[in-house]
Parts: C-alpha cells; sequence; structure tokens
C-alpha cells in the first residue's frame, strides 16, 4: 500500500492540512503536496484508466512527464480535462476525478478491451469494419470515439482570466536546477541581462532530492547559495512555476507561468504566457528517465525509480513497504539506498547489467543490499496494484528463477536528455552509444538570424547526469568523467521475452502501445520512425512520449535489424508540455478579441439604436433600430425618408488619402483607370483602381485640393490596402517621382447629408453657399459650416441631392448633432449600411465586394467610360488585354426583375441549356446585388450575365435549391431615376 | 481489384492465434528498375492516387512510385484531415466533388480503412458579406451536384452545441453545410493506396531522391536518382512544395511559392463537436478526431518558408478565434502544434497540367486544400497522363496564367482551406 | 517569429510589425510587354530552398518598404536594405558568398 511517512517529505508543511476530495470521495493532504503525492499518500494507487485497454493505472512520473495520473480538475466554469495530478499542486476545496471508465474507476466495462487485447493489436482499426459501408460512421466509429478520448469535455466558457508578459533578454536560462544556476551565473556575472526559469515550485532540479554534494557542500545550501546571489544581481531575474514551452525562430520563446496564489475565480490571472525574446537560450531542461520494459510494467505500483525518490524526499510518501528496484544503470540505486534509509525493506535489486563495480554498488553492497546482476523482471504479479515480481535471467525467454512478493517496483531504463528546445528550434541531436542517449549534437545547433547558433545546452539537458557533471558543464568548465558504472542497453526484459510476455509489456503507458505492437509494425513495412509512430500511436499520448520515444525507436531498430541511428528520432515539437489554449489566447476574449475601430459618432449611434454591422475592423450602423421595428422595416423607412425628405449617413469610416507632390497627378494616373492628372482644382471624378492582374480592387471619388494635391477616397474596408499599395509603387517602384502620401481616414468625420432637403439643412447651418451655382455637382468647396471648418463635396451615391462634409474628427459629433437638430423641421432621420446599398442599387452603381469579388474586371461592369484611352499605361491595364480578359464570353452587369416583383436570393445563379464536360449544370450569369426596392415596391437585382448587355429584355431561369425556378428579366441596371434629375435637387 | 491478402475481422482473428507473426508487409521493398511504362515522383496521397488509377482505370501497371523520404511523409501526414466539396468555382467543385464521391467508397476500395467519416462540415457566415457569399455557394453547388445547403444559426446551433452564437464581434449569422463533407485517417490514405499499389505489381521505392532529368527532343528519357538511372514512357510529378525543384531540373518555371501552414491539437477528450466547422473571418477551423483530440488549423505565413515551423503569431490568432466561437476550448491544452510546407499558386488553385515537355505532367499547388482532393487528383491526373487530356484536370493547366483564366475562390468570402 | 531589422529606422522589428511582400526586384511589364514576359512577371517566383531576396514592409513602424535576403530554410537573414535599388548591393552578395559557397545570385 501507499503511505505517508510520519517524517521527511522537504516540500510539504505537516501544520497545515488541505482538504479535497477524489472521485467525490473526502480525502485531505498537506500544503505543498501534488494531488499526486497526496492520493499516494491516502493509499490511492489507482488514478485512471489507460486510453485504449482501458487498463488498471497508478502514477509512474513525479512531473511534467506522467502520462497515467491524469485527472478531471474543478467544477463548471473552473472545469479542466487531463490535469496532471503530479504537477497540480493541492489546494483547499479542489475536486479531482479520474477519467475514461464507466460506470466507476474500480469497475470499468471498457476493461473487457483489455482481455480482447490480443485481437485489438496496433492499427487493427485499418484492417477491419470495413463493411458495410455505413457502419464506420454509424457504428464502429461512434463506438471508438466513445472509448477513446481521455478527459470530459468541458461544458461552459472558462471563469479565469490569462495575460501576456513580455521579456527581452540577452540569455534566457531554461531550468532551474544545479546546471542552470551555474549557467545563470555564469552569464549574470558577464553582466548580461538573464532571465532564469524553472517549471517546479523549488530550484535546485534533483540534486536536493537526490541529496547531491556539490563544491564541498549539500546541494541544499549549495541551491539556496546560487539562489540568493542571482537574486542579488540587478541583471538578472528569476522566476519559478514557469514552464519553458517552445523556442522559435530568431530567439522566440514562449513560456507559460502557472500563478500559483492562484484560486478559480480569483482577481489574479490564473496563467501568463511569456513572450520573450532572447539574444541565446541556454537549454537546461535536465534529463527525463525511463521505464524498463518487461511484463507489467504498468501495474500501479510500479514507478519510475527517481521518482519514488522523489515522493519520498519530497511528500515523505512511500509505496511499500516493500519494493524492488529495477535497473540497467547506477542511477536507480540511490533509490534503494533512499528507500531504506527511510526504513523501508528493499529486498532486491534487479540489476541487467552482467556483474560490475561502481563506488554506489560497492555502497549497496555494504549496505547488505542483495543485487542480482544479469537480471530481469519476467513478470509483475498484480492487477490493480503490485503483489510480487518474478525474476529470471535478462538473456533468457524468462522462466522465472525466484518470486518475490513486494508492493512496489522502482524501475530505471536509464535518463534521456532532455533535448525538446533544442530540437524545437532546428537543433540536430546524435546517438551516444556508451550512454544510450541522444544528445544534442553542438556542431549543429538551431542558428538564429545572424546565422549564429543561439540555443547551447548544459547539465543533464547535455547528456552529463552526474551532479558534479553538470556543476562543471554549467559553468563552461571542463566537465570531469563520471564515476558510474556504464549503462547497458536494455531495451527488453528479458531479452528474449515470448510474444506473450512482448503483449504484457507497455512502451507508451496512456496510448497502449506495447512491444508486441512495435515489432508488428516494422513486420508490416512501417520501417521508418515516423510510420511507426503513427502506425502505433507511440508517443503521440499527451506526454509525448517523454517517457516512450526512446524505448520504442530501440524496440523498432531491433526488429530492423538496425542501429538506433539509422532508425533516427522524430522531431520534437512544442509545446514541451501541453499549453492551456486559454493562456494562448490571452486577454483577447470577448469584447478585447479583436480592436474595434469607432467614428466620432458612435456613442450617439449606439444610443439611437444602431444595428452593428462589422466592416473590416470598424463598426458602423447597417440601420437604426425603432421601437418594435425590425431591421428589414427600419431599412425600408430609412430609404424612404431619405428619397422624401433628409437622411443622414456616418461616412467617416471612407478611406480618406492625401496624395500630393510635383509628380502627384502622373502617379494617380497610373493608378487609377481613368484621367486624374487633368481633374481641375475643385472638382471631383469618380475613379476606379485594379490590381496588377486587372482585377477592380478599389473604387472613390478623387477630388483636387489644389495644384499638385489630391484627395483620394477610397472604399472603407479598403482604405489601409490602398493606401500600402500607393507606398508600394512609390516606395519600389517609382521612388524617384515626387510624390507623399498620408493616410487622412481617421483625421476627418464625414456625413453624408443626402435627400430632397439637403441644401435646405446645410443653409440652415449657415456658413457656406451651397448653392448649385456656387458649389455644382462633382464639385468640392472649403469654408465653415455651423462655425466648423468643413469640406463640402458635392457628389452623390443615392441618386438624390448630397453633399458630403468632411469636419476635423474631434468635431464631427457636433456636427451630426447640429445636422440633426436644424434637420427636424425637415424631417431628418439618420440612415446605416443597408440603406446605402439599397439606394446605390436603386441608381445601378456598383459596390465594391458586391458587384466586384476579385475576379472582376471594369470592363465588365460597363465602366468603360471610367478607362482612359488616351493612357499607354495604368495598373492593370497590360493583364487586361490578355485572351481572357478580353473575351466577348466574359459575363456583363446587367438589371434584373424577376417577373413577379419578388426578390431574386442571393447568389442566385442562370441557366442556359444542358451540361458541361464534368456533368455540371451550364451556367450563363449570377446575382450580384439584390434588394427589395422601397423606393419601387419591388425586388430589383443586378447580375453578371454572359453578353448580358445584347439581351435586354430576354427572361432568365434562376433555379433554387429547393428545386423552384425563378425566372427574371434582363433590364437596364438603372432602376430609378435614370435620366438624374433628382441628383440636382 | 485483388489484394494479396483481404483484411477483415476475420483475418486479425485468425492473426491474434499465432500473435500476430503472421502478418505480411503492407506494401514490397522492391528494388528500382532500369526502365517503366510511367514513373511517379513523390509517394504523397497525390502521387499514390495517380499511380493507383493509372493501374485502376487505364491499365498501365508497369509504374513506379519514387520517394525521397517514406510515404505520405508530406502534407498527406500534416494537415487537418477536412474532405469537403462545398467550392464556388465550376472546375474546383467538380475535382473536389470527385475527390469526395471517391472517399466515400475509399475504404471498401482499398480493402483498408480509412476511417472516411461523413460528419458533415459547415463554413460559418459571421459578416452580411460572408453569408451572400455562402449562399452564392449554395447556389453553385446544386447546379454542380454538390449537396450543399444554407442553414440558420439555430441549426448551426443544433449541429453544434458547443458553438457560441453570439460572440460579441462576430455573431454566427448561419452556415454552409455539406452533410456529405467530413474528416478521414489521413495517414492510412496514403498506407492503403501504397498496399493497393504495391498488389498491382507497382513499386513503391522509398529513400529515393530524383537528382536529375534526362531529355531529348521536347521529350523526357529518364531520370537519374539516388538508386541509379531509370528511364520511362511518361512522367509525373507530384511533389507539392518541392515542385519548384525539379521543374528546374526539368527545365520550366512554376507560378508557385512555398509557406508554412501551421495546425495543432489539443489533448484528447470525450466526444464533444460531431461536426467539422470553418470559420473564415476569423481563421479558424476545428474537428474533433476519433481519438478525442480537438484538431485546429489556421492561417498560413506570408513569407516563403520550407522549415516546417512557422511564426506562433499564427497559432495565438487561431487559439484566440476558436476561443471566441467555442468558449468551451479555453481549458484544453494544446498537445502538440506543427507545420507543413504549402505550395500556393498565383491563384491559390491547383496545377494538374502537361508541361514544356511532351510527356513530362505536372500535379501541384494545392495550397492548403490537398488533402481533401487525393483521390480526385489521382484520378485526373492518372487521366491526363494516360490519354492527354481530362475534363476534371484541363482547367487547372498552367496556360490558365498566361490567358488570366483564374480559378480563384477566394472570391466565396474569406480563404479556401 | 522572425526578426528584421528596419534599414530605415534602424529598429530590429517583430514580424507582427512586418507585412511581407514576396519576392523583390520583379521587374515590372508594362502594356508594351510580351505575354509571356507579362506572365513571367505576373506569377513566376523564384521560390528558392535556400537564399531568397524578399519585400518587407515596416507596416507598424515607420511603414518604408525595404528588402531582405533570408534564408528560407535556417531563416538566417543576411541583409536588409532600401528597396529603392533595382538589384541586391554588391556588399551584400559578397556576405552571402561568403557565408554560402557555392551560391550565386540568378
Amino acid at each position: 500500500m501507499s503511505l505517508r511517512l510520519s517524517q521527511g517529505g522537504r516540500l510539504i508543511d505537516r501544520s497545515k492540512p488541505v482538504k479535497f476530495s477524489f472521485n467525490g470521495k473526502a480525502l485531505s493532504g498537506f500544503a505543498g503536496d501534488t494531488l499526486a503525492s497526496a492520493l499516494l499518500a491516502s493509499d490511492h494507487m489507482l488514478m485512471g484508466r489507460s486510453f485504449k485497454y482501458h487498463r488498471p493505472r497508478g502514477v509512474v512520473a513525479r512531473g511534467h512527464e506522467e502520462p497515467n495520473a491524469l485527472m478531471n480538475i474543478g467544477a463548471g466554469v473552473f472545469f479542466e480535462p487531463n490535469q496532471r495530478a503530479t504537477v497540480t499542486p493541492l489546494r483547499e476545496g479542489l475536486e479531482a476525478a479520474s477519467q475514461n471508465h464507466w460506470p466507476s474507476l474500480e469497475t470499468d466495462i471498457g476493461a473487457v478491451n483489455g482481455m480482447l487485447s490480443r485481437f485489438l493489436p496496433a492499427g487493427f482499426y485499418y484492417k477491419t469494419f470495413i463493411h458495410p459501408r455505413p457502419a464506420w460512421k454509424h457504428l464502429f466509429e461512434p463506438f471508438i470515439r466513445q472509448s477513446a478520448g481521455l478527459g470530459k469535455a468541458p461544458k461552459e466558457a472558462d471563469g479565469d482570466q490569462y495575460e501576456y508578459l513580455y521579456q527581452f533578454c540577452d540569455v534566457l536560462v531554461a531550468g532551474g536546477g544545479v546546471a542552470g544556476l551555474q549557467a545563470a551565473l555564469r552569464t549574470g556575472r558577464e553582466g548580461k541581462r538573464v532571465l532564469l526559469l524553472e517549471q517546479a515550485a523549488v530550484w535546485g532540479g534533483r540534486a536536493i532530492s537526490d541529496g547531491d554534494e556539490l563544491d564541498g557542500q549539500s546541494a541544499e545550501a549549495w541551491v539556496a547559495q546560487a539562489v540568493a546571489e542571482l537574486e542579488a544581481m540587478a541583471n538578472v531575474t528569476l522566476c519559478l512555476n514557469v514552464v519553458v514551452s517552445g523556442v522559435y525562430d530568431h530567439g522566440y520563446v514562449l513560456a507559460a507561468q502557472a500563478l500559483p496564489d492562484h484560486l478559480p475565480g480569483g482577481e489574479s490571472p490564473r496563467e501568463r504566457l511569456w513572450r520573450i525574446r532572447t539574444g541565446k537560450v541556454i537549454a537546461a531542461a535536465g534529463a527525463i528517465e525511463r521505464p524498463l520494459s518487461f511484463a507489467g510494467n504498468d501495474i500501479p505500483g510500479v514507478m519510475l525509480a527517481g521518482a519514488m525518490r522523489d515522493y519520498l524526499a519530497d511528500f515523505g510518501v512511500v509505496v511499500g513497504p516493500r519494493s524492488v528496484v529495477v535497473t540497467n544503470n547506477d542511477d536507480a540505486y540511490r533509490t534503494a539506498f533512499a528507500l531504506k534509509a527511510a526504513g523501508q525493506a528493499v529486498p532486491l535489486i534487479v540489476d541487467a547489467r552482467p556483474e560490475c563495480d561502481s563506488p554506489i554498488i560497492a555502497a549497496a553492497r555494504a549496505a547488505g543490499i542483495e543485487i542480482a546482476f544479469g537480471s530481469a523482471i519476467a513478470k509483475v504479479e498484480g492487477g490493480k496494484r503490485v503483489t510480487g515480481v518474478q525474476i529470471c535471467a535478462q538473456n533468457s525467454a524468462g522462466s522465472a528463477l525466484r518470486e518475490i512478493a513486494c508492493d512496489a517496483v522502482a524501475m530505471s531504463g536509464g535518463w534521456s536528455p532532455a533535448v525538446h528546445l533544442f530540437s524545437q528550434a532546428g537543433g540536430k541531436v546524435i546517438w551516444d552509444e556508451a550512454s544510450a542517449f541522444f544528445r544534442p549534437d553542438a556542431t549543429r545547433p538551431p542558428t538564429g538570424d545572424d546565422g549564429v547558433p543561439f540555443v547551447s545546452v548544459v547539465g543533464a539537458a547535455n547528456g552529463y547526469l552526474e551532479a558534479a557533471q553538470a556543476l562543471a558543464d554549467g559553468a563552461g568548465e571542463p566537465v570531469p568523467d563520471g564515476v558510474q558504472a556504464a549503462i547497458a542497453a536494455v531495451w527488453r526484459m528479458p531479452a528474449e521475452a515470448p510474444a506473450k510476455l512482448r503483449e504484457k509489456t507497455w512502451l507508451d503507458f496512456q496510448n497502449d502501445v506495447k512491444v508486441s505492437d512495435v515489432q508488428l509494425a516494422a513486420r508490416e513495412g512501417f520501417e521508418s520512425v515516423e510510420h511507426a509512430k503513427r502506425y502505433t500511436t507511440l508517443g503521440m499520448a499527451t506526454d509525448q512520449g517523454k517517457l516512450s520515444n526512446i524505448n520504442g525507436l530501440a524496440v523498432l531498430g531491433d526488429a530492423l535489424g538496425r542501429e538506433i541511428p539509422q532508425v533516427g528520432t522524430t522531431t520534437f515539437r512544442p509545446p514541451y508540455v501541453p499549453l492551456t489554449l486559454g493562456t494562448v489566447a490571452g486577454e483577447a476574449r470577448g469584447p478585447l478579441f479583436q480592436p474595434l475601430r469607432k467614428t466620432p459618432m458612435d456613442a450617439w449611434h449606439d444610443s439611437q439604436g444602431a444595428y452593428w454591422e462589422p466592416v473590416g475592423h470598424w463598426r458602423r450602423p447597417y440601420c437604426f433600430l425603432r421601437g418594435d421595428e425590425t431591421p428589414e422595416q427600419a431599412v425600408a423607412r430609412e430609404v424612404t425618408n431619405t428619397r422624401q425628405n433628409l437622411g443622414l449617413l456616418d461616412a467617416s469610416t471612407l478611406g480618406k488619402i492625401l496624395v500630393k507632390g510635383p509628380d502627384a497627378g502622373r502617379f494617380l494616373d497610373m493608378l487609377y483607370t481613368n484621367m486624374m492628372s487633368n481633374l481641375k482644382p475643385g472638382r471631383c471624378r469618380y475613379g476606379l483602381m485594379c490590381s496588377e492582374n486587372g482585377f477592380l480592387m478599389d473604387d472613390g471619388v478623387v477630388a483636387r485640393i489644389d495644384e499638385d494635391t489630391w484627395l483620394c477616397h477610397t472604399t472603407s474596408g479598403g482604405a489601409d490596402h490602398v493606401h500600402g499599395h500607393m507606398e508600394d509603387w512609390l516606395q519600389t517602384e517609382w521612388w524617384d517621382w515626387q510624390v507623399y502620401t498620408a493616410n487622412l481616414t481617421e483625421q476627418y468625420a464625414q456625413i453624408a447629408v443626402v435627400g430632397p432637403q439637403a441644401r435646405a439643412v446645410l443653409e440652415r447651418l449657415g456658413g457656406m453657399d451651397l448653392s448649385a451655382e456656387a458649389l455644382p455637382f462633382m464639385a468640392w468647396a472649403e469654408g465653415e459650416l455651423a462655425g466648423i471648418p468643413a469640406r463640402v463635396f458635392r457628389i452623390s451615391f443615392s441618386g438624390e441631392l448630397s453633399f458630403e462634409v468632411a469636419v476635423p474628427a474631434g468635431r464631427g459629433l457636433e456636427l451630426w448633432q447640429r445636422l440633426m437638430d436644424e434637420g427636424e423641421a425637415l424631417g431628418v432621420m439618420p440612415y446605416g449600411t443597408e440603406a446605402l446599398h439599397i439606394m446605390r442599387a436603386e441608381k445601378g452603381f456598383i459596390m465594391i465586394g458586391d458587384e466586384t469579388d476579385g475576379t472582376v474586371i471594369p470592363q465588365d461592369l460597363g465602366l468603360n467610360w471610367a478607362i482612359s484611352k488616351k493612357k499607354t499605361d495604368y495598373m492593370g491595364k497590360a493583364a487586361q488585354a490578355r485572351s481572357h480578359m478580353t473575351d466577348p464570353e466574359r459575363w456583363k452587369l446587367v438589371g434584373l426583375e424577376t417577373l413577379d416583383g419578388s426578390v431574386l436570393p442571393d447568389g442566385a445563379y442562370a441557366v442556359g441549356a444542358g451540361e458541361n464536360a464534368v456533368g455540371q449544370r451550364n451556367m450563363i450569369g449570377r446575382v450580384t446585388s439584390t434588394y427589395h426596392s422601397p423606393t419601387l415596391s419591388r425586388g430589383i437585382a443586378m447580375g453578371l450575365v454572359v453578353h448580358g448587355p445584347e439581351r435586354m429584355g430576354e427572361v432568365l431561369e434562376f433555379p433554387q435549391i429547393s428545386g423552384d425556378v425563378i425566372k427574371a428579366r434582363i433590364v437596364s441596371p438603372v432602376f430609378f431615376d435614370p435620366e438624374g434629375e433628382r441628383l440636382h435637387g | 481489384m485483388q489484394f494479396r491478402r483481404r483484411h477483415s475481422a476475420f483475418a486479425i482473428a485468425r492473426e491474434a492465434l499465432r500473435h500476430h507473426e503472421g502478418w505480411q508487409r503492407t506494401w514490397e521493398d522492391r528494388p528500382l528498375r532500369r526502365k517503366y511504362d510511367a514513373i511517379i515522383v513523390g509517394a504523397g496521397g497525390h502521387g499514390l492516387a495517380t499511380a493507383y488509377f493509372l493501374g485502376k482505370n487505364h491499365g498501365l501497371r508497369n509504374v513506379a512510385i519514387l520517394e525521397k523520404g517514406w510515404l505520405g511523409g508530406g502534407n498527406t501526414g500534416r494537415n487537418t484531415t477536412i474532405i469537403r466539396s462545398n467550392y464556388l468555382q465550376d472546375p474546383s467543385a467538380a475535382i473536389y466533388e470527385k475527390a469526395r464521391s471517391l472517399y466515400e467508397t475509399m475504404s471498401q476500395d482499398l480493402n483498408y480503412n480509412v476511417m472516411f467519416s461523413p460528419r458533415g462540415v459547415i463554413m460559418l457566415a459571421q459578416t452580411h458579406h460572408e453569408m451572400r457569399g455562402y449562399q452564392r455557394t449554395a447556389h453553385a453547388n446544386a447546379l454542380q451536384g454538390v449537396e450543399t445547403q444554407w442553414i440558420s444559426p439555430q441549426k448551426v446551433k443544433e449541429l453544434c452545441p458547443i458553438i457560441n452564437l453570439d460572440g460579441p464581434r462576430y455573431p454566427v449569422l448561419g452556415g454552409l453545410w455539406q452533410p456529405r463533407g467530413g474528416t478521414a485517417r489521413h495517414d492510412a490514405v496514403a498506407w492503403g493506396y501504397a498496399r493497393a499499389c504495391s498488389d498491382m505489381g507497382m513499386d513503391v521505392i522509398q529513400q529515393c531522391e530524383v537528382t536529375g532529368i534526362r531529355s531529348s527532343n521536347g521529350q523526357v528519357m529518364g531520370l537519374e536518382t539516388s538508386k541509379g538511372p531509370v528511364d520511362c514512357d511518361k512522367l509525373g510529378i507530384v511533389v507539392a512544395g518541392h515542385s519548384g525543384v525539379l521543374a528546374e531540373q526539368a527545365g520550366f518555371r512554376l507560378p508557385v511559392e512555398s509557406v508554412a501552414l501551421q495546425a495543432l491539437v489539443s489533448e484528447p477528450i470525450k466526444p464533444c463537436m460531431d461536426v467539422v466547422i470553418m470559420a473564415n473571418t476569423v481563421h479558424g477551423y476545428m474537428s474533433q478526431s476519433d481519438k478525442g483530440e480537438m484538431v485546429i488549423g489556421g492561417g498560413a505565413d506570408g513569407y516563403n518558408n520550407y522549415n516546417q515551423r512557422g511564426s506562433f503569431h499564427h497559432i495565438e490568432e487561431t487559439v484566440r478565434a476558436l476561443v471566441e466561437t467555442f468558449p468551451m476550448v479555453s481549458r484544453l491544452k494544446m498537445l502538440r502544434q506543427w507545420g507543413g510546407i504549402v505550395d500556393m499558386t498565383g491563384d491559390r488553385s491547383p496545377i494538374i497540367s502537361k508541361t514544356p515537355l511532351g510527356n513530362c505532367f505536372i500535379n501541384c499547388g494545392w495550397g492548403t486544400g490537398g488533402f481533401k482532393a487525393i483521390p480526385g487528383s489521382g484520378w485526373a491526373m492518372a487521366e491526363l497522363m494516360a490519354k492527354g487530356g481530362s475534363p476534371l484536370a484541363d482547367p487547372f493547366s498552367l496556360d490558365r496564367f498566361r490567358e488570366g483564366r483564374f480559378i480563384d475562390e477566394s472570391v466565396a468570402a474569406g480563404v479556401a482551406h | 517569429m522572425l526578426i528584421l531589422t528596419c534599414p530605415y529606422c534602424g529598429v530590429r522589428a517583430e514580424e507582427t510589425e512586418l507585412a511581407p511582400g514576396g519576392e523583390a526586384h520583379l521587374k515590372r511589364v508594362d502594356p508594351e510587354g510580351s505575354p509571356e514576359a507579362l506572365e513571367e512577371y505576373l506569377f513566376h517566383r523564384a521560390n528558392p530552398k535556400g537564399v531568397h531576396f524578399e519585400r518587407w514592409r515596416h507596416a507598424y513602424g515607420c511603414g518604408k518598404w525595404f528588402l531582405a535576403a533570408r534564408d528560407t530554410v535556417s531563416m538566417e537573414v543576411f541583409g536588409t536594405y532600401p528597396a529603392q535599388i533595382s538589384e541586391p548591393p554588391q556588399e551584400l552578395i559578397d556576405t552571402i558568398r561568403a557565408r554560402r559557397p557555392g551560391w550565386e545570385p540568378v
């Protein structure tokens, strides 16, 4: 049984009991416990069920690499699945529940998969469930999905907050063990800006719980002294509970900090994402212990030897009282000593190596611990917990030489340097045959923007596993030889284990990948490590192969008769440990999801029932709702009122780009399809802009301000793009042209004053002569309106008498309010984007994004009048001469009217006779804009139709998805006031 | 077709009795011969499918598929496994629907369970502009023989209860629903095709890099490879992001650029999402794998990249979008993040085309949409190689760039994935 | 997450401040050009696995367009330079040659 000893546990505070629950049962631990240590302390060795066979599983590791003890934690908005119990700090009231079982952890129906495991080898699902065809979707897949998965899905939005922290440093040291502390000391003393981050809640890595001696002091004293010196350095920042998650190109590093003082729903953030730019990274992430591959190595009570020692030293917890140690290296002997020292029985150290000697082996002998060299565990006895082991010779097929009753097995297959950070950014690793691990290849490190290596590795992560070596390596000094006896590469235990043992020997605990599965993959030709991984799912569990990868690789190599370096390794991908998605999203959620651009009149709109529509990052009123109106009713009212009385539109979002300089005219002639250089000051002209591919990109009214200044209006969504486009050509192609541009979009508020009463309301404001004589159509004037400096553009996008008034942004609201006040007697109403769209469609004006979609050229839209014949060049002209662009079969703009007056559905297509070469109906046209016109009380539409303008009066058929067919007649796109009389008021 | 050994539940039970020690190689490991009727360079999904249909539809079996790494190791095994055909333009809808319909029976055709799961795909409309775009697509699809429909926000919620319809910035206004879209097990597609090709007598040759293309009088004569020279009557280049390198060896240039496209998966959780959702306004898409992982894709980098890493801020943007759209994912954890190198053409649509070399054909430029197209792409490419023309492939010819004959899918609102 | 030094304002700019603009030194083809030349200009891209000359705009900084020579595999940046030039500066070519023996400009 597992229990807490009456003494020991450097991290716990026995004076502070902490209550928590597990599967609804009230339990208690101490402050400083992890959930895993507290569960072990209360004899809960069974902590979960495996992914595929639903095998009973207990905790196997101490830290982030834990594959088994994953829990559902919390409830409601604080519920989180798949929390590793080994790194979940115990706190008062914590609710934990084990995963992947039904009806209960103890009695799990899914365990039948385990009994059938012989019929469910790796990849069995590729070979079956093939017939009958619908069965996969409706029968097999739902069953597989239900039995797979681990934790439950959260049901609610997250109740916690997250934030970003930005850091810049010369050196980032990832890992606060001995080597990392040394590296931080070294670089800190050099005066570098150093950031030292440690994933655990304490400094010193393994050294303290291992009881190492460093520079003649206890590890505890050495670490305390090192941390004190670092804390005293102004140029060093050090922080615990921060996992370095990923190293990216050019020194970009992500780290995740779990805030230890956070309580669910508290004011402070739960986690913090550190976004770091560093000159160099020193990776000191230590090493991760490997399991050994023997039958039954997944039974609760079998643990990594290092983890078992940690639980004892850190929390005073043991699985005991009798523990067998099984190893292929010296390190696990320490576990035997630690257990002995705590009064536990260690009946045997099973050492797979041939008899060898080293100081630690000698010490074990001296302590009277029995060692069986050249031996192996043939099989672990037990179901939901270990009851004993069968011992055999390593070089055998597993016939048991003796049986030992025990409660726990401490296993060590050696340690793998944590090369992840080095590898993520492009560093290569090499196989170290003598030490049986991959270590970073210092000759092929990741390089930075300057081509110089920027990630180096020290300590155990660099393959120096002993404390004295890590101490030297971290300090940049020559590394002494180790004193441990050599590891033996033992990848299968025993070496000749028959199939029935291999089928019970786990490589990847969580995903239930066994030695026999990897051998099967090799047999079936999945020889590449990537193939084998994908075929068996080895290393794809939540620990991402931290425990299983090397063992799996070795088994694969063995099966293929290849050495490990020839098999190769998989690529390490970020994150190093799973990273909460909420942490990645940070504060950008809800109202802060994306920046929101607002016009100066935004608050007024909001208070007057604005029904908002996103336009790029802007929000614009789609319409203004009054009383119980639907948006459709509001839009109709706004259109009718504007046409009959007076409407105001907030046009501030329109792009306003000033183009100025001696060559500005020449430049605009290149940018627009029509001529802008010959526009007279004081006048306006509608212009079209195309991409170099010939497609219509943007449109708007250009006003010439003075001899060398033009003001270009663009669409709301296109302003930034058009400005960038202008700058692109000015800076990178015609850099000798003397032209300056400025994007003034946000400098001006702009209001369209539209309708028969437009002039009247402006006259009431006073200050400018806006008569038809003084300000004719397509002219503009500068002056003061109601005491506000203003530019008035006499332009119209509605077909009505219309003025667009631009004033400094800070006075926009004032003007708007004055217009509303003065307009009240004239029947003024604000209108939104939909009324704008309808009115322009009634007049047959095109809208970028409706009539255009990135494949339409101005010639398609009957805009040839806006394409200069005189100019030898403009953007897109060359492309518009290509054969497909001049094809007479291109669809051209027309108006469409349904025969019954109904509204054509958005996006409907017209069909011709027959089908094309691939059996699709032949399409001959489509609807680009379609509305109910309140003015005409019927549906109106614009569309692109093959030979459209030549087919006036023809009736087209628009089949609906329902099967109905709507008939519509081709008409002129100008539905209202074709003579343009209203324009002049 | 005839398989050497058929897969079935019975076969598994039989092998289980001998501890699965009787299974054979999925595809044979054969040496490179000196001459083939046709060689396909690139053993990704598209290359293997091309070879498969050369054999199955056109009786051409003296074929080698050469792969410089391991088969299926490129974008075939690095995508988010979405299958749909709700494209706007006729040529795209045709080839993607061909592909989708072939996915329906792929497990049976290949006697290999590729786990095609027609669970349905919803493309969310979150602006009025997007809404009109998808309504247009729905109309076009009806005429193209692609089964899609425009659905209401309530129906979206019904199909995907974890969605938040009322995001403060981009409320869900509806969606384009393709009920027979879905997902499949990506690696299995490559493995299944490789097995079928091998069983037809074709040589699937891994670790074989093409180092040169021999040509004479405008015809390819053969290849230089890391496993020696080889002659062929016809050559198909199907190497995605590495097309530029091969084209250069063959002496022509392509309108293609390579960029990194990133994806990520969460830790596995119990089933909570039975459809695939794509939200193009906010650049995120998500589905749940059979293992229970939430499979998430996002946008591509804007710069040329061959290193399969990509920039993290794209991941951030995607995750933000998904936390906004599916608030419950906030407390899930990202397990793994990776990038694939995708080849993008000038109009973001693929190239399946003849080349300046008479007997050399190229299939590339699938950009972000390659996996869903695999069987249709192979079908069309095989027909083009066998007959010199193919109604499915012809619109995707290289000369469209000179003519300005774009097949632009981005017009349907947002990006194509 | 790349860092590129803006040659105008000298800022070592984060990728998020920058807007990528594709291949550098393309020669614009006007309506007098041949269809082949136009196709080349509009579509054909170098797309090398290695040294790439490319355009960037310091969009959320000084607003200037500049050019960079970058390795598309290792992400090494050999140098950045102002956009008002029709070929890479000789000095930069020399730098690249020194770091990538055997490399020659196309």
